[in-house]
């Protein structure tokens, strides 16, 4: 056993049924999209592909640049070479904000998902609210995402109602518009409150410093333009040239995450308040996190820092539809996180989830800036602490032909003792003739 | 024109049907037909379980088998794709490999096949490793010369049937949970006969079907393009 058999046995078949038809739907949405947003869809993704890959090998130009333009903009740019020190800076830009008791919101971000950020916010005597509806259901229930886009695939409206029912938000109901003004009468009152907002970060151009985000709530404007102090937490490779580079990605982006053709809102964060501005945040800090991005961009992972978080390999991936995020036991979950994971963290501690994949392929064919995802998988597997005993002695069988005809005779006969293949499938049977000796007695 | 038959370690143990209608079908093109009888096994099982050592070892003697200046062809996308991809990932020479149905289209281009002897209504299978091979629609397109062979559209035609070599096996309970969903569509339009052009999809969606009690035939492609010669 596995942790995805665990999961997918374990998994109510009414959630294992919303996720499936949650994904194919957004699978098929994303499709739909893609034609009608581009004339010439694939060769969208090349394009999306190449300017991803030129900032991978300009990336040190392209951030000083960044840094440049936001230091300009009047953003203070803080650099974070790890998890830790993020969290720490993080933490001391809260508390010099408000201080112990304060409530910081947070807009939905993968960045501080990676480093464990609200334990550490909430450890130094902060209020920490999530106010992306699924990221606060999850934390309501303290639970974890099971979806890089969509954190709360795994449950329901009547599960969600169940917790706010529990949390003092409203009565009971099944119907999803009373649930979300529940969720957003609650909310309302903590945006009011926060001193800090953090956010993550779609896009940041060194071209001139601007900040990029996407969402569908509003609660990513609430969260970046209430509170006094914006920060906003972005990996090393979420820069990109041009402005003129934006139509491309936030079509790609939407389109492939949500099967949207353009997100609900765009936001183009320019710096904090101007004398003038009637909102707006008076202190904006953007802080880049490379926290092992730089080891994975000298290694043979380096493309899967290409990817811009859309989620569609999730949905596209047959694994995932049948096990769902949390089997990952990763924040990056399926085909992504199976490469990304071990790729940040090291083969030896979550490398066997590169294991869990039939090598479909559904990955590369969905992914907006084609990461060559199967073949990383590959490669990773082969870097993985395995016993080679097995394999030396198929490869024993396979090095001469009448040891290869001795193992495939005896295979119809082996396959008839109890294994995992017949625990849930009848055992295949030789059907027919036997190939090698009609083949000898036609000549 | 003279072709080499690779005829995949399942055909071997299990589906030596299969290998005789792809010598059937080949030559009924007018290729003449050769198998090299020291092949064995392409490599794929440890390359995909990671054991790269032992998967070069054996590719270099599958290589070696063959002869470098005949198309090798196969009734197997996922062998196909592992000597044109896969070998590749190792360090050596992609020999020239072509799918059967990717062979038939792409190099013999028959204008029209014989007719089956009585309708058939079928569903397709579309197998994982095509996908490598960029066969797209290639295999349906063969499919579709056959007259009384009537191909069902499903939902969802292009979702794995969750074999996935030896992740049938370290992932069994994964596996069945995409196969069951994929029998569930295959089986949406009551087909007489599943059809696909990989002996791993259909040994694992045969013995899936079977062992959860539905009712479904299983055909390689080979064996239809071979039941209407």
């Amino acid at each position: 056993m596995n942790q995805f058999d665990d999961y997918v046995k374990a998994l109510d078949p009414d959630v294992r049924a919303s996720v499936r038809k949650a994904t194919t739907n957004v699978a098929r949405a994303r499709e739909r999209a893609l034609s009608v947003l581009f004339e010439d869809a694939e060769s969208a993704r090349l394009r999306a592909m190449e300017v991803k890959s030129h900032v991978l090998d300009n990336l040190r130009g392209y951030l000083l640049r960044l840094e440049e333009r936001c230091v300009h903009n009047g953003i203070v740019v803080h650099w974070a070479s790890t998890a830790d020190e993020a969290r720490i800076l993080i933490g001391e830009l809260c508390l010099g904000a408000g201080g112990v008791g304060e409530t910081v919101v947070k807009a939905k971000s993968m960045a501080t998902e990676e480093i464990h950020l609200n334990e550490h916010l909430e450890g130094l005597g902060l209020e920490v609210v999530e106010t992306d509806l699924g990221e606060f259901v999850v934390q309501l229930d303290h639970d974890t995402p099971s979806h890089i886009v969509a954190p709360i695939i795994h449950k329901d409206r009547h599960s969600v109602s169940e917790t706010f029912q529990r949390e003092g938000l409203g009565p009971q109901s099944s119907d999803p518009a009373t649930l979300a003004g529940q969720a957003r009468d609650f909310l309302r009152e903590k945006f009011k409150r926060a001193k800090v907002g953090i956010s993550g970060i779609n896009f940041a151009i060194a071209e001139t410093g601007r900040l990029v985000l996407v969402e569908n709530e509003g609660n990513n404007r609430l969260s970046t333009t209430a509170p006094k102090v914006h920060i906003a937490v972005m990996g090393i490779e979420k820069v990109l040239p041009r402005e003129s580079d934006l139509p491309l990605f936030l079509k790609l982006l939407a389109g492939s995450a949500t099967g949207q053709l353009l997100t609900v809102y765009t936001h183009l964060i320019h710096g904090p308040r101007k004398a003038g501005d009637l909102d707006g945040p008076d202190e904006v800090h953007l802080v880049i996190l490379d926290n092992g991005r730089s080891k994975v961009m000298n290694g043979p992972y380096r493309e899967i820092l290409r990817c811009i978080r859309c989620g569609a390999c999730l949905n596209a991936c047959p694994v995932y539809r049948a096990s769902s995020g949390h089997a990952y036991g990763h924040v990056y979950s399926g085909p992504l996180g199976a490469v990304l994971g071990p790729a940040l963290e090291g083969v030896a501690g979550v490398g066997t989830i590169a294991k869990a994949s039939t090598l479909c392929g559904a990955c590369e064919e969905v992914c907006p800036v084609k990461i060559p995802i199967p073949a990383m998988l590959l490669k990773l597997r082969s870097e993985l602490k395995q016993p080679r005993a097995p394999w030396l002695a198929f490869q024993q069988a396979a090095s001469s032909q009448r040891a290869w005809s001795l193992a495939t005779a005896s295979l119809p006969v082996l396959s008839s003792l109890p294994n995992p293949w017949t625990a849930n499938r009848e055992r295949p049977q030789r059907q027919g003739r036997d190939f090698r000796r009609w083949w000898d007695e036609r000549a | 024109m003279r072709v080499q038959l690779l005829l995949t370690c399942l055909c071997d143990a299990f589906y030596g049907e299969v290998g005789i209608a792809s010598v059937r079908v080949l030559e009924h093109l007018g290729c003449e037909v050769a198998f090299p009888k020291e092949q064995t096994c392409c490599g794929q099982p440890p390359f995909n379980a990671g054991d790269w050592a032992s998967a070069r070892a054996i590719a270099e003697r599958c290589a070696g088998v063959f002869q470098e200046d005949l198309p090798i062809v196969t009734p197997s996308a996922s062998c196909a794709a592992m000597l044109a991809e896969g070998y590749p990932m190792l360090g050596l020479d992609a020999p020239q490999v072509f799918e059967l149905c990717q062979f038939i289209d792409e190099v013999a281009k028959p204008s029209s096949w014989p007719s089956l002897p009585s309708p058939v209504r079928a569903v397709f299978h579309r197998s994982c490793h095509g996908r490598m091979l960029h066969l797209g629609a290639v295999q349906e397109r063969v499919l579709g010369l056959v007259p009384n062979l009537t191909l069902e559209p499903i939902e969802d035609a292009d979702q794995c049937c969750g074999f996935g070599g030896a992740f049938s096996v370290t992932h069994g309970g994964t596996s069945v949970a995409i196969g069951s969903a994929k029998l569930d569509a295959l089986g949406a339009p009551t087909p007489e006969r599943v059809v696909s052009g990989d002996a791993g999809c259909l040994m694992h969606l045969d013995g899936l079907s079977a062992r959860s009690g539905r009712v479904l035939k299983f055909s390689h492609v080979a064996e239809i393009l071979a039941e209407a010669l």
